[in-house]
Protein backbone atom coordinates (compact mmCIF):
# COMPACT_ATOMS: atom_id res chain seq x y z
CA UNK A 1 0.00 0.00 0.00
CA UNK A 2 1.42 3.40 -0.92
CA UNK A 3 2.65 5.54 1.93
CA UNK A 4 1.89 8.81 0.19
CA UNK A 5 -1.11 9.32 -2.04
CA UNK A 6 -1.58 12.64 -3.79
CA UNK A 7 -4.50 13.01 -6.14
CA UNK A 8 -5.40 15.93 -8.30
CA UNK A 9 -4.04 18.61 -5.95
CA UNK A 10 -4.92 22.15 -6.91
CA UNK A 11 -3.60 25.24 -5.15
CA UNK A 12 -4.06 28.81 -6.28
CA UNK A 13 -2.59 31.92 -4.69
CA UNK A 14 -3.94 35.40 -4.96
CA UNK A 15 -1.16 37.94 -5.12
CA UNK A 16 -1.77 41.66 -5.08
CA UNK A 17 -0.13 43.76 -7.75
CA UNK A 18 0.51 47.43 -8.02
CA UNK A 19 1.47 49.70 -10.86
CA UNK A 20 4.95 51.14 -10.62
CA UNK A 21 5.61 54.69 -9.43
CA UNK A 22 3.93 57.13 -7.10
CA UNK A 23 0.61 57.14 -8.89
CA UNK A 24 0.51 53.35 -8.82
CA UNK A 25 1.19 53.37 -5.08
CA UNK A 26 -1.62 55.84 -4.41
CA UNK A 27 -4.06 53.96 -6.60
CA UNK A 28 -3.09 50.75 -4.82
CA UNK A 29 -4.39 52.27 -1.57
CA UNK A 30 -7.85 52.65 -3.02
CA UNK A 31 -8.26 49.69 -5.25
CA UNK A 32 -6.19 46.56 -5.09
CA UNK A 33 -5.79 44.42 -8.13
CA UNK A 34 -5.20 40.77 -7.62
CA UNK A 35 -3.74 38.18 -9.86
CA UNK A 36 -4.36 34.49 -9.41
CA UNK A 37 -1.40 32.21 -9.73
CA UNK A 38 -1.98 28.50 -10.06
CA UNK A 39 0.82 26.85 -8.15
CA UNK A 40 -0.50 23.30 -8.40
CA UNK A 41 -2.70 22.34 -11.30
CA UNK A 42 -3.88 18.79 -10.72
CA UNK A 43 -0.81 17.09 -9.27
CA UNK A 44 -1.09 13.34 -8.68
CA UNK A 45 1.42 10.70 -7.62
CA UNK A 46 1.88 7.95 -5.11
CA UNK A 47 4.97 6.86 -3.27
CA UNK A 48 5.69 3.49 -1.69
CA UNK A 49 7.49 3.12 1.65
CA UNK A 50 11.26 3.25 1.31
CA UNK A 51 11.38 4.98 -2.06
CA UNK A 52 14.00 7.63 -2.82
CA UNK A 53 12.25 10.16 -5.00
CA UNK A 54 13.76 13.21 -6.64
CA UNK A 55 11.36 16.07 -7.21
CA UNK A 56 12.67 18.59 -9.69
CA UNK A 57 11.37 21.53 -11.65
CA UNK A 58 12.28 25.08 -12.56
CA UNK A 59 11.91 27.87 -9.99
CA UNK A 60 8.27 28.61 -9.30
CA UNK A 61 7.10 25.28 -10.70
CA UNK A 62 5.26 24.21 -7.56
CA UNK A 63 7.87 22.06 -5.83
CA UNK A 64 7.81 23.90 -2.52
CA UNK A 65 4.04 24.19 -2.60
CA UNK A 66 3.75 20.42 -2.94
CA UNK A 67 6.20 19.90 -0.09
CA UNK A 68 4.30 22.39 2.07
CA UNK A 69 1.01 20.61 1.42
CA UNK A 70 2.61 17.29 2.29
CA UNK A 71 4.07 18.84 5.47
CA UNK A 72 0.65 20.02 6.62
CA UNK A 73 1.64 23.68 6.40
CA UNK A 74 -0.57 24.51 3.46
CA UNK A 75 -4.15 23.53 2.70
CA UNK A 76 -4.84 22.83 -0.99
CA UNK A 77 -7.92 24.27 -2.73
CA UNK A 78 -8.97 20.82 -3.88
CA UNK A 79 -7.64 17.33 -4.28
CA UNK A 80 -6.61 14.59 -1.91
CA UNK A 81 -3.43 14.06 0.05
CA UNK A 82 -2.99 11.18 2.45
CA UNK A 83 0.25 10.30 4.14
CA UNK A 84 0.42 7.23 6.36
CA UNK A 85 -3.37 7.27 6.27
CA UNK A 86 -3.57 10.83 7.61
CA UNK A 87 -4.53 14.09 6.00
CA UNK A 88 -1.51 16.28 6.88
CA UNK A 89 -3.27 19.58 7.60
CA UNK A 90 -6.12 17.97 9.57
CA UNK A 91 -3.99 16.04 12.03
CA UNK A 92 -0.93 18.24 11.88
CA UNK A 93 0.61 17.34 15.23
CA UNK A 94 0.44 13.56 14.72
CA UNK A 95 1.55 13.96 11.12
CA UNK A 96 4.63 16.10 11.72
CA UNK A 97 5.78 13.70 14.43
CA UNK A 98 6.42 11.16 11.61
CA UNK A 99 8.21 13.71 9.50
CA UNK A 100 11.82 14.85 9.27
CA UNK A 101 12.58 17.96 7.24
CA UNK A 102 15.80 19.62 6.15
CA UNK A 103 15.78 22.95 4.36
CA UNK A 104 19.06 23.93 2.77
CA UNK A 105 18.21 27.61 3.03
CA UNK A 106 17.52 27.66 6.71
CA UNK A 107 18.63 25.85 9.81
CA UNK A 108 16.15 24.17 12.09
CA UNK A 109 18.57 24.32 14.97
CA UNK A 110 18.50 27.01 17.61
CA UNK A 111 20.87 29.71 16.50
CA UNK A 112 22.30 30.70 19.88
CA UNK A 113 22.50 27.27 21.45
CA UNK A 114 25.28 24.70 21.23
CA UNK A 115 24.33 21.89 18.84
CA UNK A 116 23.95 19.30 21.58
CA UNK A 117 21.39 21.48 23.38
CA UNK A 118 19.34 21.72 20.20
CA UNK A 119 19.39 17.93 20.05
CA UNK A 120 18.24 17.67 23.66
CA UNK A 121 15.51 20.18 22.97
CA UNK A 122 14.28 18.12 20.00
CA UNK A 123 14.24 15.05 22.23
CA UNK A 124 11.79 16.83 24.49
CA UNK A 125 9.73 18.34 21.67
CA UNK A 126 9.30 15.01 19.87
CA UNK A 127 9.13 13.08 23.17
CA UNK A 128 11.73 10.62 21.90
CA UNK A 129 12.20 7.66 24.27
CA UNK A 130 15.54 7.89 26.05
CA UNK A 131 17.11 4.71 24.64
CA UNK A 132 16.12 5.52 21.07
CA UNK A 133 17.38 9.08 21.43
CA UNK A 134 20.79 8.06 22.72
CA UNK A 135 21.20 5.32 20.10
CA UNK A 136 20.24 7.63 17.21
CA UNK A 137 22.25 10.56 18.50
CA UNK A 138 25.43 8.57 18.98
CA UNK A 139 25.06 6.84 15.62
CA UNK A 140 24.59 10.12 13.72
CA UNK A 141 27.39 11.82 15.63
CA UNK A 142 29.81 9.14 14.51
CA UNK A 143 28.57 8.71 10.90
CA UNK A 144 28.27 12.43 10.23
CA UNK A 145 31.47 13.15 12.13
CA UNK A 146 30.03 15.96 14.19
CA UNK A 147 31.45 14.95 17.58
CA UNK A 148 33.73 17.99 17.61
CA UNK A 149 30.91 20.42 16.85
CA UNK A 150 28.49 19.56 19.63
CA UNK A 151 29.50 22.34 22.00
CA UNK A 152 29.67 25.04 19.33
CA UNK A 153 26.76 27.47 18.99
CA UNK A 154 25.03 26.92 15.66
CA UNK A 155 25.72 30.46 14.46
CA UNK A 156 29.47 29.72 14.47
CA UNK A 157 29.27 26.63 12.24
CA UNK A 158 30.23 26.64 8.57
CA UNK A 159 27.50 25.76 6.08
CA UNK A 160 28.72 22.21 5.56
CA UNK A 161 29.03 21.61 9.31
CA UNK A 162 25.62 23.11 9.94
CA UNK A 163 23.95 20.95 7.31
CA UNK A 164 25.40 17.80 8.83
CA UNK A 165 24.04 18.85 12.23
CA UNK A 166 20.71 19.76 10.66
CA UNK A 167 20.46 16.36 9.05
CA UNK A 168 21.14 14.60 12.33
CA UNK A 169 18.56 16.82 14.03
CA UNK A 170 15.90 15.96 11.45
CA UNK A 171 16.35 12.24 12.01
CA UNK A 172 16.67 11.98 15.80
CA UNK A 173 13.04 10.95 16.17
CA UNK A 174 13.32 8.17 13.54
CA UNK A 175 10.80 9.68 11.12
CA UNK A 176 9.07 7.45 8.57
CA UNK A 177 9.45 10.20 5.97
CA UNK A 178 12.24 12.60 5.21
CA UNK A 179 11.76 15.74 3.11
CA UNK A 180 14.93 17.37 1.85
CA UNK A 181 14.43 20.78 0.28
CA UNK A 182 17.52 21.85 -1.68
CA UNK A 183 19.78 20.35 0.98
CA UNK A 184 23.08 20.61 -0.88
CA UNK A 185 22.74 24.26 -1.89
CA UNK A 186 26.06 26.02 -1.30
CA UNK A 187 27.90 22.90 -0.13
CA UNK A 188 31.43 22.07 -1.18
CA UNK A 189 32.16 18.87 -3.13
CA UNK A 190 33.32 16.82 -0.15
CA UNK A 191 30.30 17.76 1.96
CA UNK A 192 27.96 16.95 -0.93
CA UNK A 193 29.43 13.51 -1.42
CA UNK A 194 29.27 12.76 2.31
CA UNK A 195 25.70 14.01 2.42
CA UNK A 196 24.55 11.80 -0.47
CA UNK A 197 26.35 8.83 0.99
CA UNK A 198 24.57 9.30 4.30
CA UNK A 199 21.12 9.67 2.73
CA UNK A 200 21.51 6.50 0.67
CA UNK A 201 22.78 4.55 3.61
CA UNK A 202 20.09 5.78 5.94
CA UNK A 203 17.41 4.92 3.39
CA UNK A 204 18.79 1.39 2.94
CA UNK A 205 19.21 0.68 6.64
CA UNK A 206 16.02 2.18 7.97
CA UNK A 207 13.71 2.06 4.98
CA UNK A 208 12.86 5.73 5.42
CA UNK A 209 11.07 7.26 2.45
CA UNK A 210 13.00 10.24 1.10
CA UNK A 211 11.69 13.05 -1.07
CA UNK A 212 14.40 15.33 -2.37
CA UNK A 213 13.87 18.62 -4.17
CA UNK A 214 16.96 20.08 -5.73
CA UNK A 215 18.40 21.90 -8.71
CA UNK A 216 21.56 19.83 -8.51
CA UNK A 217 21.08 16.96 -10.93
CA UNK A 218 24.12 15.19 -9.56
CA UNK A 219 22.17 14.82 -6.29
CA UNK A 220 19.40 13.13 -8.23
CA UNK A 221 21.73 10.92 -10.21
CA UNK A 222 23.60 9.86 -7.08
CA UNK A 223 20.63 9.21 -4.81
CA UNK A 224 17.29 8.79 -6.50
CA UNK A 225 15.67 5.72 -8.01
CA UNK A 226 12.82 7.78 -9.32
CA UNK A 227 12.41 11.32 -10.58
CA UNK A 228 9.28 13.39 -10.80
CA UNK A 229 9.42 16.55 -12.87
CA UNK A 230 6.99 19.36 -12.25
CA UNK A 231 6.56 22.50 -14.30
CA UNK A 232 3.84 25.14 -14.13
CA UNK A 233 2.02 23.10 -11.51
CA UNK A 234 1.79 19.92 -13.56
CA UNK A 235 3.74 16.70 -13.34
CA UNK A 236 5.50 16.33 -16.68
CA UNK A 237 7.24 13.08 -16.11
CA UNK A 238 7.52 10.42 -13.45
CA UNK A 239 9.88 7.47 -13.71
CA UNK A 240 13.46 6.24 -13.46
CA UNK A 241 16.34 8.26 -14.82
CA UNK A 242 16.66 5.86 -17.75
CA UNK A 243 12.98 6.29 -18.58
CA UNK A 244 13.54 10.01 -18.58
CA UNK A 245 16.47 9.81 -20.94
CA UNK A 246 14.54 7.59 -23.30
CA UNK A 247 11.63 10.01 -23.21
CA UNK A 248 13.84 12.84 -24.43
CA UNK A 249 16.25 11.22 -26.82
CA UNK A 250 17.94 7.97 -27.55
CA UNK A 251 21.01 9.78 -28.71
CA UNK A 252 24.36 8.99 -27.16
CA UNK A 253 27.79 10.48 -27.55
CA UNK A 254 31.10 9.01 -28.48
CA UNK A 255 34.13 11.06 -27.55
CA UNK A 256 37.29 10.27 -29.49
CA UNK A 257 40.82 11.61 -28.93
CA UNK A 258 42.72 11.34 -32.19
CA UNK A 259 46.43 10.84 -32.52
CA UNK A 260 46.88 13.29 -35.39
CA UNK A 261 45.40 16.30 -37.10
CA UNK A 262 43.82 14.60 -40.12
CA UNK A 263 40.08 14.75 -40.63
CA UNK A 264 38.33 11.83 -38.89
CA UNK A 265 36.56 9.15 -40.89
CA UNK A 266 33.13 8.55 -39.33
CA UNK A 267 30.47 5.88 -39.79
CA UNK A 268 27.68 6.98 -42.17
CA UNK A 269 25.01 6.63 -39.43
CA UNK A 270 26.87 8.92 -37.00
CA UNK A 271 27.47 12.68 -37.00
CA UNK A 272 30.42 14.74 -35.84
CA UNK A 273 28.83 17.33 -33.59
CA UNK A 274 31.95 19.26 -32.66
CA UNK A 275 35.70 19.13 -32.83
CA UNK A 276 38.11 20.68 -30.39
CA UNK A 277 41.78 20.09 -31.23
CA UNK A 278 42.36 16.34 -31.14
CA UNK A 279 39.03 15.69 -29.44
CA UNK A 280 36.03 14.82 -31.62
CA UNK A 281 32.46 14.51 -30.33
CA UNK A 282 30.30 12.12 -32.31
CA UNK A 283 26.54 11.73 -31.90
CA UNK A 284 24.80 8.48 -32.72
CA UNK A 285 21.52 6.68 -32.28
CA UNK A 286 22.15 3.24 -30.73
CA UNK A 287 19.12 1.82 -32.56
CA UNK A 288 20.67 2.57 -35.93
CA UNK A 289 24.29 1.77 -35.15
CA UNK A 290 25.42 -0.02 -32.03
CA UNK A 291 28.18 1.43 -29.87
CA UNK A 292 30.46 -1.57 -30.50
CA UNK A 293 30.04 -1.33 -34.26
CA UNK A 294 30.69 2.40 -34.22
CA UNK A 295 33.77 2.04 -32.03
CA UNK A 296 35.32 -0.68 -34.18
CA UNK A 297 34.58 1.43 -37.27
CA UNK A 298 36.21 4.50 -35.75
CA UNK A 299 39.26 2.65 -34.43
CA UNK A 300 39.87 0.82 -37.72
CA UNK A 301 39.68 4.00 -39.83
CA UNK A 302 41.50 6.45 -37.54
CA UNK A 303 44.53 6.55 -35.29
CA UNK A 304 42.83 6.79 -31.90
CA UNK A 305 44.47 7.60 -28.56
CA UNK A 306 41.40 7.38 -26.32
CA UNK A 307 37.71 6.72 -26.73
CA UNK A 308 34.61 6.71 -24.47
CA UNK A 309 30.81 6.66 -24.69
CA UNK A 310 28.68 9.21 -22.84
CA UNK A 311 25.03 9.47 -21.98
CA UNK A 312 23.37 12.81 -22.49
CA UNK A 313 23.98 14.62 -19.17
CA UNK A 314 20.86 14.48 -17.01
CA UNK A 315 20.95 18.26 -16.78
CA UNK A 316 20.39 18.50 -20.54
CA UNK A 317 17.68 15.84 -20.46
CA UNK A 318 15.73 17.82 -17.92
CA UNK A 319 16.31 21.15 -19.62
CA UNK A 320 15.01 19.53 -22.81
CA UNK A 321 11.85 18.38 -21.00
CA UNK A 322 11.27 21.90 -19.64
CA UNK A 323 11.73 23.32 -23.14
CA UNK A 324 9.41 20.79 -24.80
CA UNK A 325 6.69 21.70 -22.36
CA UNK A 326 7.10 25.44 -22.84
CA UNK A 327 7.41 25.20 -26.61
CA UNK B 1 4.25 19.95 29.00
CA UNK B 2 7.86 18.80 28.99
CA UNK B 3 8.24 20.16 25.43
CA UNK B 4 7.24 23.65 26.47
CA UNK B 5 9.42 23.57 29.54
CA UNK B 6 12.35 22.51 27.33
CA UNK B 7 11.65 25.39 24.93
CA UNK B 8 11.42 27.84 27.81
CA UNK B 9 14.65 26.73 29.41
CA UNK B 10 16.58 26.59 26.12
CA UNK B 11 15.50 30.10 25.21
CA UNK B 12 16.32 31.26 28.74
CA UNK B 13 19.85 29.91 28.45
CA UNK B 14 20.43 31.51 25.07
CA UNK B 15 19.19 34.87 26.35
CA UNK B 16 21.60 34.73 29.28
CA UNK B 17 24.40 35.15 26.72
CA UNK B 18 23.56 38.81 26.23
CA UNK B 19 25.66 40.12 29.09
CA UNK B 20 26.72 43.47 27.68
CA UNK B 21 23.10 44.36 26.91
CA UNK B 22 22.30 43.54 30.52
CA UNK B 23 25.13 45.71 31.79
CA UNK B 24 24.08 48.65 29.61
CA UNK B 25 20.47 48.21 30.72
CA UNK B 26 21.54 48.05 34.34
CA UNK B 27 23.43 51.34 34.15
CA UNK B 28 20.56 53.08 32.34
CA UNK B 29 18.07 51.83 34.88
CA UNK B 30 20.19 52.99 37.83
CA UNK B 31 20.51 56.48 36.33
CA UNK B 32 16.80 56.69 35.53
CA UNK B 33 16.02 55.45 39.04
CA UNK B 34 18.13 58.22 40.57
CA UNK B 35 16.44 60.85 38.40
CA UNK B 36 12.95 59.60 39.25
CA UNK B 37 13.74 59.45 42.95
CA UNK B 38 15.00 63.06 42.87
CA UNK B 39 11.89 64.25 41.03
CA UNK B 40 9.61 62.67 43.62
CA UNK B 41 11.73 63.97 46.51
CA UNK B 42 11.37 67.50 45.11
CA UNK B 43 7.65 66.95 44.74
CA UNK B 44 7.23 65.67 48.30
CA UNK B 45 9.29 68.57 49.73
CA UNK B 46 7.19 71.14 47.92
CA UNK B 47 3.94 70.11 49.61
CA UNK B 48 2.70 69.63 53.14
CA UNK B 49 -0.58 68.06 52.09
CA UNK B 50 -1.27 64.46 53.09
CA UNK B 51 -0.32 62.15 50.15
CA UNK B 52 -1.85 58.71 49.48
CA UNK B 53 1.64 57.18 49.69
CA UNK B 54 4.62 58.11 51.89
CA UNK B 55 7.83 59.45 50.33
CA UNK B 56 9.91 56.44 51.34
CA UNK B 57 7.25 54.05 49.97
CA UNK B 58 7.39 55.87 46.66
CA UNK B 59 11.18 55.48 46.56
CA UNK B 60 10.98 51.74 47.19
CA UNK B 61 8.22 51.52 44.56
CA UNK B 62 10.51 53.28 42.07
CA UNK B 63 13.48 51.00 42.75
CA UNK B 64 11.29 47.91 42.36
CA UNK B 65 10.10 49.35 39.05
CA UNK B 66 13.66 49.94 37.86
CA UNK B 67 14.70 46.44 38.90
CA UNK B 68 11.84 44.68 37.11
CA UNK B 69 11.56 47.07 34.13
CA UNK B 70 12.61 44.44 31.59
CA UNK B 71 9.69 42.24 32.62
CA UNK B 72 7.23 44.73 31.12
CA UNK B 73 5.71 43.98 27.69
CA UNK B 74 7.77 46.66 25.97
CA UNK B 75 9.06 44.94 22.85
CA UNK B 76 8.40 42.06 20.50
CA UNK B 77 10.44 38.97 19.91
CA UNK B 78 12.97 39.96 17.24
CA UNK B 79 13.61 36.35 16.22
CA UNK B 80 9.94 35.82 15.53
CA UNK B 81 9.80 39.06 13.58
CA UNK B 82 12.66 37.85 11.38
CA UNK B 83 10.81 34.57 10.78
CA UNK B 84 7.63 36.38 9.82
CA UNK B 85 9.35 38.85 7.52
CA UNK B 86 11.21 36.12 5.69
CA UNK B 87 8.11 33.94 5.37
CA UNK B 88 9.82 31.09 7.20
CA UNK B 89 7.15 31.21 9.85
CA UNK B 90 5.22 28.45 8.07
CA UNK B 91 8.00 26.05 8.81
CA UNK B 92 7.52 26.55 12.54
CA UNK B 93 4.48 24.37 11.98
CA UNK B 94 6.55 21.29 11.21
CA UNK B 95 7.15 20.75 14.91
CA UNK B 96 4.65 18.63 16.82
CA UNK B 97 3.84 21.39 19.30
CA UNK B 98 0.99 23.82 19.72
CA UNK B 99 2.28 27.05 18.27
CA UNK B 100 0.58 29.27 20.88
CA UNK B 101 2.08 27.50 23.88
CA UNK B 102 5.38 27.40 22.05
CA UNK B 103 5.31 31.19 21.60
CA UNK B 104 4.13 31.78 25.15
CA UNK B 105 7.03 29.67 26.46
CA UNK B 106 9.40 31.77 24.39
CA UNK B 107 7.80 34.95 25.73
CA UNK B 108 8.14 33.77 29.33
CA UNK B 109 11.89 33.37 28.93
CA UNK B 110 12.10 36.57 26.87
CA UNK B 111 10.52 38.43 29.82
CA UNK B 112 12.43 36.72 32.65
CA UNK B 113 16.02 36.14 31.52
CA UNK B 114 16.94 39.79 30.73
CA UNK B 115 14.96 40.97 33.75
CA UNK B 116 16.78 38.66 36.18
CA UNK B 117 20.18 39.73 34.91
CA UNK B 118 19.33 43.35 35.68
CA UNK B 119 17.16 42.92 38.78
CA UNK B 120 19.62 41.16 41.05
CA UNK B 121 22.46 43.71 40.91
CA UNK B 122 20.02 46.61 40.85
CA UNK B 123 18.23 45.45 43.99
CA UNK B 124 21.56 44.99 45.76
CA UNK B 125 22.49 48.52 44.77
CA UNK B 126 19.15 49.94 45.94
CA UNK B 127 19.23 48.12 49.29
CA UNK B 128 22.84 48.89 50.12
CA UNK B 129 23.21 52.44 48.84
CA UNK B 130 19.74 53.90 48.43
CA UNK B 131 18.10 52.74 51.62
CA UNK B 132 15.37 50.76 49.88
CA UNK B 133 13.20 49.03 52.46
CA UNK B 134 12.50 45.25 52.61
CA UNK B 135 8.93 43.88 52.37
CA UNK B 136 6.81 45.11 55.23
CA UNK B 137 6.27 41.57 56.54
CA UNK B 138 7.04 37.97 55.63
CA UNK B 139 3.44 37.60 54.43
CA UNK B 140 3.78 40.70 52.27
CA UNK B 141 7.01 39.33 50.83
CA UNK B 142 5.36 36.05 49.88
CA UNK B 143 2.31 37.81 48.44
CA UNK B 144 4.68 40.01 46.43
CA UNK B 145 6.54 36.95 45.10
CA UNK B 146 3.32 35.25 43.95
CA UNK B 147 1.94 38.42 42.45
CA UNK B 148 5.23 39.20 40.70
CA UNK B 149 5.12 35.76 39.04
CA UNK B 150 1.57 36.49 37.90
CA UNK B 151 2.81 39.86 36.59
CA UNK B 152 5.46 38.12 34.48
CA UNK B 153 2.93 35.64 33.09
CA UNK B 154 0.57 38.54 32.31
CA UNK B 155 3.38 40.42 30.60
CA UNK B 156 4.25 37.31 28.57
CA UNK B 157 0.63 36.82 27.53
CA UNK B 158 0.50 40.46 26.36
CA UNK B 159 3.84 40.03 24.57
CA UNK B 160 2.57 36.90 22.83
CA UNK B 161 -0.54 38.78 21.79
CA UNK B 162 1.69 41.49 20.28
CA UNK B 163 3.77 38.80 18.56
CA UNK B 164 0.62 37.31 17.07
CA UNK B 165 -0.46 40.68 15.65
CA UNK B 166 2.76 40.65 13.64
CA UNK B 167 1.22 37.89 11.55
CA UNK B 168 -0.94 40.67 10.12
CA UNK B 169 1.21 43.77 10.37
CA UNK B 170 4.59 42.14 9.65
CA UNK B 171 6.57 44.66 11.69
CA UNK B 172 4.52 45.03 14.86
CA UNK B 173 6.20 48.33 15.75
CA UNK B 174 3.06 50.49 15.80
CA UNK B 175 0.99 48.34 18.09
CA UNK B 176 3.95 47.68 20.37
CA UNK B 177 4.67 51.37 20.90
CA UNK B 178 1.00 52.07 21.49
CA UNK B 179 0.77 49.27 24.01
CA UNK B 180 3.91 50.34 25.77
CA UNK B 181 2.54 53.86 26.10
CA UNK B 182 -0.52 52.49 27.85
CA UNK B 183 1.64 50.22 29.98
CA UNK B 184 3.89 53.08 31.15
CA UNK B 185 0.98 55.29 32.15
CA UNK B 186 -1.48 52.79 33.59
CA UNK B 187 0.80 50.23 35.23
CA UNK B 188 2.36 52.63 37.72
CA UNK B 189 5.71 52.63 35.99
CA UNK B 190 5.62 56.40 35.33
CA UNK B 191 3.83 57.57 38.46
CA UNK B 192 2.70 55.20 41.25
CA UNK B 193 -1.00 54.59 40.67
CA UNK B 194 -2.22 55.79 44.12
CA UNK B 195 -1.00 59.28 43.17
CA UNK B 196 -3.46 59.55 40.27
CA UNK B 197 -6.71 61.48 40.94
CA UNK B 198 -9.45 59.68 42.84
CA UNK B 199 -11.94 59.80 39.96
CA UNK B 200 -9.53 57.89 37.72
CA UNK B 201 -8.92 55.05 40.20
CA UNK B 202 -11.89 52.82 39.18
CA UNK B 203 -10.89 53.05 35.50
CA UNK B 204 -7.24 52.30 36.22
CA UNK B 205 -8.19 49.45 38.52
CA UNK B 206 -10.29 47.79 35.83
CA UNK B 207 -7.50 47.90 33.25
CA UNK B 208 -5.03 45.02 33.01
CA UNK B 209 -1.86 47.08 33.36
CA UNK B 210 -1.77 47.60 37.13
CA UNK B 211 -1.26 43.84 37.41
CA UNK B 212 2.19 44.32 35.85
CA UNK B 213 3.62 46.79 38.38
CA UNK B 214 1.32 48.36 40.91
CA UNK B 215 -0.25 45.20 42.34
CA UNK B 216 2.94 43.34 43.31
CA UNK B 217 4.79 46.48 44.49
CA UNK B 218 1.99 47.66 46.76
CA UNK B 219 1.68 44.17 48.23
CA UNK B 220 5.41 44.44 49.00
CA UNK B 221 4.90 47.80 50.70
CA UNK B 222 1.83 46.62 52.60
CA UNK B 223 -0.03 49.40 50.83
CA UNK B 224 -2.44 46.71 49.67
CA UNK B 225 -3.24 44.75 52.85
CA UNK B 226 -2.97 40.96 52.78
CA UNK B 227 -6.73 40.75 53.21
CA UNK B 228 -7.09 42.08 49.65
CA UNK B 229 -4.45 39.73 48.21
CA UNK B 230 -6.93 37.19 46.82
CA UNK B 231 -8.87 39.94 45.05
CA UNK B 232 -5.90 41.58 43.34
CA UNK B 233 -4.44 38.22 42.37
CA UNK B 234 -7.80 37.27 40.83
CA UNK B 235 -7.66 40.51 38.82
CA UNK B 236 -4.28 39.50 37.44
CA UNK B 237 -5.42 35.94 36.67
CA UNK B 238 -8.56 37.09 34.86
CA UNK B 239 -6.48 39.34 32.63
CA UNK B 240 -3.94 36.58 31.98
CA UNK B 241 -6.78 34.33 30.89
CA UNK B 242 -8.24 37.09 28.70
CA UNK B 243 -4.96 37.68 26.86
CA UNK B 244 -4.31 33.95 26.45
CA UNK B 245 -7.77 33.36 24.97
CA UNK B 246 -7.55 36.44 22.75
CA UNK B 247 -4.05 35.43 21.63
CA UNK B 248 -5.14 31.89 20.78
CA UNK B 249 -8.13 33.10 18.79
CA UNK B 250 -6.06 35.68 16.93
CA UNK B 251 -3.39 33.11 16.18
CA UNK B 252 -5.89 30.53 14.94
CA UNK B 253 -7.34 33.12 12.57
CA UNK B 254 -3.94 34.31 11.39
CA UNK B 255 -2.75 30.75 10.80
CA UNK B 256 -5.83 29.89 8.82
CA UNK B 257 -4.88 32.78 6.57
CA UNK B 258 -1.21 31.78 6.40
CA UNK B 259 -2.17 28.19 5.71
CA UNK B 260 -4.60 29.17 2.99
CA UNK B 261 -2.57 31.94 1.43
CA UNK B 262 0.87 30.43 1.66
CA UNK B 263 4.04 31.41 3.46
Amino acid sequence: MPQIVVEDLVKRFRISERDAGMWGAVRGLVRRRYQTVTALDGVSFSIEPGELVGYVGPNGAGKSTTVKVMSGILVPDSGRCEILGRVPWRSRNEHVGELGVVFGQRTQLWWDLPVIESFDLLRDIYRIPRGEYIANRDEFISILDIGGLLDVPVRQLSLGQRMRCDLAAALLHSPALLFLDEPTIGMDAVSKLAFREFIKRFNEERGTTVILTTHDMDDIEAICDRVMIISDGKILSDGTLDDLRRQVTLERRLVVDLDGDELPVVHPEAVVSSRNGHRVNIRFDPERVSATELISHVTSHNRVRDIFVENLPIEEVIAQIYRDQRG
Amino acid sequence: MISYWAILSARFRSLLQYRSAALAGLITQVVWGLIRVMIFQAFYRSTNAEQPMSGSDVETYIWLGQAFLAALPWNIDTDLRALIRSGWIGYELVRPVDLYWYWLSRALSWRTAPMLMRAVPLLVFAFVLMGMSPPVSVGAGLAFAVSMCAAIVLSSAITTFLNVTMLWTITGDGITQMTFGLVLIFSGMLVPLPLYPDWSQPIINAMPFRGLVDTPYRLYLGHIPLSEFAGVLAHQLVWILTFVVAGRIAMARALRRVVVQGG
